[in-house]
């Protein structure tokens, strides 16, 4: 059976009638799709125990984060979250809708396909002797990094950037021995004018979040093209 | 004292030892075994603790958390709640006596209290509302909170905990319920403030009943309850205000109800599936007039009785892995399936590849997550099931009886073929043999069809959803999605409080009877009349039923000794009487119905009697197994 009539939103002629030699096409589970990296921004009110409850729901709904990166925002009442994950489009769809029905939760958008700064910032204490400090002095400053701290064995070096710009200078640093690194985890801003927290609709205080109201339906009701027809 | 322990000692250090001054004489010495002895922090628990004992209330008081508790459940209209006392919750017990509108039904184990809380709320559309202590009394809530949560029942869950100074330190009976309650509730709270109870507990039950309904738990320390308060209790507008991210879609989009509309002129072969959605929402005259108006039929899932008068000409029958075949055979063979406030469990679908493979789906849900979760689907619409059928219903056109009449005509004798067949029941009753299914049958039609059917879960649940005969919204209740034994007891005691001009039926197997009888007591104590029905076949029926087909007869665990009922029901002070035959099925209910107050019945059925047909798991629809001779057949 071809799924051409299906496409068109056609019921195939007969196809209830089908002749039972022919086995109709399965139908499509949801989540088919490759795996990638998402990143998901998540405007929640600042209360105890929203960080448990994203976090719990993560573990509890079976998807795995990679980085979590949490702060408050310039308003007290309201934290940020970035979250990176991996997942296939549908799944990862599926754990925004999922953190939307958390009641601390204002906004959740997928920023993965938009246009983002992406930063995370790294700090990584170096063995450094006498002869190689000033090699590793070099790709410091090459990697627009900025050493931190000096010993007469090591140096701490702050570096900033993207997820893959934070990996390629830890290996090319690797060769002189990591002491030890630790990394923020990324946060993302959108570029331009537009603001994911305005958008939450909390920018003004007290101002009813009527925008994250018609997010989620967007979410549901063709904001993402695999939701509508993929058999 | 004296001895060994020397001479009055005291467990704290002096000032001097502190500040460091020459150490006194060793043999005097005196050690605080007080942590951070001196702080305020220190004090505030030593203070906990001497409190926990000692703290009844003064004869003339003044308004404390315990009050502002009471105001705020009248205020939300609550008659009726079910509760256990313990240590910390013993300030609300303290001043219960003060409110007589609110009734307090002691029931004999927490989980008990949750099941009826839960069973009002199904049968009521109303929040349940059940409460316990700290600890134990907290962890048994929890089975009925998640029971409560995978079937969308609104429910408040109150629970005391340890004084807050104590929180954390691991204080008789503390348990991190907060920690406990969290991913298995729509909504939680941890209060330590009796200056936030109005609003936490206003907040509770608007998240409670609210969109998709769920239980909310609200954790309360001793010290709140205790503590002194002028605090005024919130209006509904305030309520709303403070929760901006809590705004459920309630329309449908007008985009995709054109969309739906459209599937639905197209389609040749429609099906609507009706869910517990439909019932949340008070949806069932509003989908009534879609289908009489398409011509479309209805089928329903186990919750979604009641969505429609099962005697309805368009009404086709329950879906599933133990639905009627002629209703999988429709929605296997459907060009386009309508599902209204369901969400295609695995109960629903069996194997999603093969799953209605011609229809394209319209699916209306309030819970936007719901959506694409299972199934993928062709036209999505969030929104509450009332309002989106309201807004649907004018936009489609009219079709006559006459233009469906080959595919009705089809459904009809699929319909025939199906009902008629040998596995309509199991017949056995015909051969003298007392069936379940019977048994089921005459309970319905003794009752009229008018009273409040509660199943366990099982075999006895299968039967009941499939034999009964439901003519109205919420007459029936049932653990769908967490299936929890020992459900039907107690919820039918809250179903009974709920809806009390129904007469209200509890059924269940022996399994799931003998988790919560002893709530047996709580019926004779509060005299609520429920009718039990216990049937008794010395087994695990569907654990038997599944060991048998699936797991070749390897019957482990599957038999279950029970007590003489009649016995026990005499010891607890409840009328009972016990039918062996189909001949004393008829007599044995109407004595039953005849008591007033609780009463029971013991059904002593077949042994091997399995429900069919039944859908093998990771099978699909239309893999139905109708009878079961043996794998070698």
């Amino acid at each position: 059976m071809s799924t051409e009539g299906a496409d068109d939103g056609r019921v195939p002629a007969g196809a209830h009638q089908a002749p039972a030699h022919t086995v109709p096409p399965p139908r499509a589970l949801p989540g088919s799709g490759d795996n990638r990296r998402h990143v998901l921004v998540a405007i929640v009110l600042n209360k105890p125990g929203v960080l448990n409850r994203v976090a719990s729901l993560m573990r509890a709904r079976n998807f795995n984060i990679d980085s979590l990166a949490v702060s408050h925002t310039d308003q007290p009442d309201i934290s940020r979250m970035t979250i990176t994950l991996h997942g296939d489009d549908v799944a990862v769809e599926q754990a925004a809708k999922q953190l939307y029905r958390l009641i601390d939760v204002l906004k959740v958008q997928d920023v993965t396909s938009e246009p983002t700064i992406e930063h995370e910032l790294a700090l990584v204490k170096l063995r450094a002797t006498d002869s190689n400090r000033g090699e590793i002095l070099r790709l410091v400053e090459l990697s627009k990094g900025r050493v931190v701290d000096v010993a007469p064995d090591a140096v701490v070096v702050e570096v900033t950037g993207s997820e893959a710009e934070v990996d390629t200078f830890a290996s090319l640093v690797r060769p002189y021995g990591i002491k030890e690194l630790v990394r923020t985890g990324a946060v993302v801003m959108a570029r331009g004018s537009q603001s994911i927290e305005e958008s939450s609709g909390r920018w003004r205080r007290g101002a009813p979040a009527r925008a994250s109201e018609r997010d989620t339906q967007d979410i549901v009701e063709g904001g993402n093209p695999l939701e509508a027809g993929n058999r | 004292m004296s001895g060994m322990f020397g001479q009055g000692r005291d467990h704290r250090l002096t000032t001097t030892e502190r500040t460091g001054a020459p150490a006194p004489d060793p043999a005097t010495t005196r050690h605080s075994h007080v942590p951070g002895d001196g702080s305020a922090g220190a004090a505030a628990v030593e203070r906990a603790r001497r409190e926990m004992l000692n703290d009844a209330r003064p004869r003339r008081r003044t308004r404390i958390g315990a009050d502002v508790l009471c105001e705020a459940l009248l205020r939300q209209g609550v008659d009726v709640f079910f509760s256990y006392p313990g240590g910390v919750i013993l300030p609300l017990y303290d001043v219960l006596g003060d409110y007589p509108e609110l009734r307090h039904v002691l029931v004999r184990h927490e989980q008990g209290g949750a099941h009826a809380a839960d069973g009002y709320a199904r049968v009521t559309g109303r929040v349940g509302v059940c409460m316990g202590t700290s600890g134990p009394g907290a962890t048994n809530l929890v089975t009925g909170i998640g029971t409560a949560l995978l079937d969308s029942v609104p429910m408040v869950a109150i629970t005391g905990n340890v004084p807050s100074a104590l929180l954390g330190k691991d204080a008789f009976q503390e348990i991190d319920i907060n920690g406990i309650t969290l991913p298995m509730t729509k909504h939680n709270y941890l209060l330590r403030d009796a200056d936030d109870l109005p609003r936490v507990v206003a907040e509770a039950f608007h998240i409670a009943r609210t969109g998709r309904p769920g239980p909310v738990h609200i954790d309360i320390t001793k010290d709140a309850l205790q503590q002194e308060t002028q605090v005024e209790h919130p209006t509904p507008e305030e309520v709303v205000a403070g929760l901006p991210g809590f705004r459920p879609n309630l329309d449908g989009h007008p985009r995709q109800l054109k969309l739906a509309a459209a599937e639905i002129a197209r389609a040749k072969r429609p099906m609507i599936l009706a869910g517990h959605g439909v019932l949340h929402a008070e949806a069932w005259d509003e989908l009534r007039e879609l289908a009489e108006k398409v011509q479309i039929p209805v089928a329903h899932t186990l919750l979604g009785i009641g969505a429609i008068d099962e005697t309805h000409p368009l009404s086709y029958g329950y879906m599933g892995m133990h639905g009627w075949k002629h209703v999988n055979r429709a929605i296997q063979s459907a060009d386009l399936l309508l599902a209204i406030g369901m969400r295609f469990d695995d109960r629903v679908t069996g194997n999603v590849r093969t799953y209605a493979p011609y229809a394209r789906i319209v699916h209306v849900d309030i819970d936007p997550a719901e959506i694409g979760k299972n199934v993928a689907v062709e036209v999505p619409i969030v929104g509450d099931a009332k309002r989106v059928l309201k807004a649907l219903t004018p936009l489609v056109s009219a079709v006559e009886p006459a233009a469906r009449r080959e595919y009705l005509d089809q459904l009809a004798e699929w319909r025939r073929e199906s009902e008629g067949s040998s596995w309509h029941g199991s017949g056995a009753w015909r051969d003298g043999l007392l069936s379940a299914d019977f048994v089921v049958q005459r309970i319905g039609e003794l009752s009229g069809h008018a009273g409040t059917y509660v199943a366990d879960v099982g075999q006895n649940q299968m039967w009941l959803a499939r034999y009964t005969g439901f003519r109205e919204p919420n007459q029936h209740v049932s653990s769908g999605g967490l299936g929890t034994m020992g459900f039907s007891v107690p919820a039918a005691m809250g179903a009974a409080l709920g809806r009390p001009d129904r007469e209200t039926w509890a059924i269940t197997g022996d399994g799931g009877f003998q988790m919560t009888f002893q709530e047996l007591m709580t019926l004779v104590q509060d005299r609520i009349p429920v009718k039990i029905a216990v049937f008794d076949n010395k087994k695990l029926g569907m654990i038997r039923q599944w060991q048998e087909i699936i797991y070749a007869g390897n019957y482990h665990s599957a038999t279950l000794l029970g007590p003489d009922y009649l016995k026990l029901a005499e010891a607890f002070g409840i009328p009972a009487w016990k039918a062996t035959t189909p001949g004393e099925v008829d007599d044995t209910i109407r004595a039953a119905q005849a008591v007033d107050g609780p009463a029971l019945i013991w059904f002593e059925i077949a042994e091997g009697q399995n429900v069919f047909p039944m859908m093998p798991a990771g099978k699909g629809l239309s893999d139905l197994i109708e009878k079961w001779d043996g794998p070698d057949e």
